[in-house]
């Protein structure tokens, strides 16, 4: 039932995170309404509290808006949405670079793993 | 933010044994609180102090300004550690019994409750399971709108699937406005529904602090701060 979190990284971090891909890869589209604090806490496992903690953040970046009235919804701004997904992007390409840079490739290395890895993916 | 509960030097002897030893305590409305600790650390006798079955040796307790009494026992909705419902009765019987006995009792969804989980009410407390006995209790426990609740080991001796039915409905009729206080030691399966823990350890309050802060802060679940704290 709950979300996987992670146990040693804060939940409502983590809460921001499932939301932000959750838009970000178009399970929640611009525009879209998504469902209530308390809905999602129940699905996530949560506390009411923290899911709320984590609405407010989605907020202040501009993921989120609330009408007063009839509830939650995604932003319309695909350009706001389009500079999160390549973000995330970077981050995890910087991630993967750390990790190979570990196990002692260099970047010439790396873009021919990259290459042969996608030529042998066709 | 107001102060559901307070404690003042609260202590608790049972003859020679100290239970408690002098414990200031103060919890806040609107939060659910784990109150965590080693058996024998005092987490039953906490809960039963606030619930008047038990007097304090020493100190003050004050539940929303009051000490426990009749006042008190309105507003606090308790799920001891062990069952106290007749066998004999259905579960109907009981739903009314708690109509009559509890202003803030919301019959309409104890009934939701019910359905949900496809309990007959017609049947008899003996005829279910000991899995089912415990959803019932917390149904009973959960269907008060009361201003805390106190719920004394309420996944203990259910399996993982109840569990997770236990902490919905936990989440589910949860008002902002009230404070759960859940003592248990299966942390891990508690622990992100919490908004802030407390360790008792040798009848002393150890820590009291956010989950998320121990997170941030020591980069560890409260449940391996707990293996930490506790190691035996």
């Amino acid at each position: 039932m709950a979300w996987n979190l992670d146990s040693g990284r804060p939940i409502y971090i983590q809460l921001v995170e499932r939301i932000e891909l959750a838009v970000i890869s178009g399970r929640y589209e611009p525009g879209d309404k998504i469902p209530s604090v308390r809905e999602l806490a129940v699905e996530a496992g949560v506390n009411p509290n923290t899911m709320q903690k984590a609405m407010s953040d989605l907020e202040r970046e501009g993921l989120l808006y609330t009408e007063r009235t009839s509830g939650r919804f995604v932003t319309e701004d695909r350009v706001l949405i389009d500079k999160m997904r390549k973000e995330l992007a970077a981050a995890q390409i910087q991630e993967f670079m750390k990790k190979m840079n570990q196990m002692g490739f260099e970047k010439d290395d790396i873009l021919h793993l990259i290459h042969k890895n996608l030529e042998e993916g066709k | 933010m107001s102060k559901i509960l307070e404690c003042q030097g609260l202590s608790k002897r049972y003859g020679k044994k100290q239970a408690l030893k002098s414990v200031d305590l103060s919890l806040e409305s609107g939060r659910i609180i784990g109150l965590l600790g080693p058996n024998g650390s005092g987490k039953t006798t906490l809960i039963k102090l606030i619930n008047g079955l038990l007097s304090p040796s020493e100190g003050t307790l004050l539940i929303d300004g009051n000490m426990p009494g009749v006042k008190t026992k309105e507003i606090v909705s308790y799920l001891p550690e062990r069952t106290y419902l007749n066998e004999n009765q259905r579960v109907s019987d009981i739903i009314d019994f708690f109509v009559d006995f509890y202003a803030d009792f919301d019959q309409s969804r104890a009934g939701d409750m019910l359905k949900r989980l496809s309990i007959d009410p017609t049947e008899r407390i003996k005829s279910l399971s000991k899995g089912t006995r415990e959803k019932v209790q917390l149904i009973l426990v959960m269907s008060r709108r009361a201003k805390l609740y106190c719920l004394d080991e309420p996944i203990a001796g259910v399996d993982p699937a109840a569990r997770d039915y236990i902490l919905d409905t936990i989440i589910n009729n949860y008002d902002e406005n009230a404070t759960i206080l859940i003592s248990t030691h299966l942390i891990s399966d508690v622990e992100n529904i919490l908004d802030e823990v407390i360790f008792l350890k040798d009848g002393q309050i150890s820590l009291q602090t956010a989950v998320d802060d121990i997170r941030v802060n020591q980069a560890k679940s409260v449940d391996a701060l707990f293996r930490e704290v506790f190691r035996c």
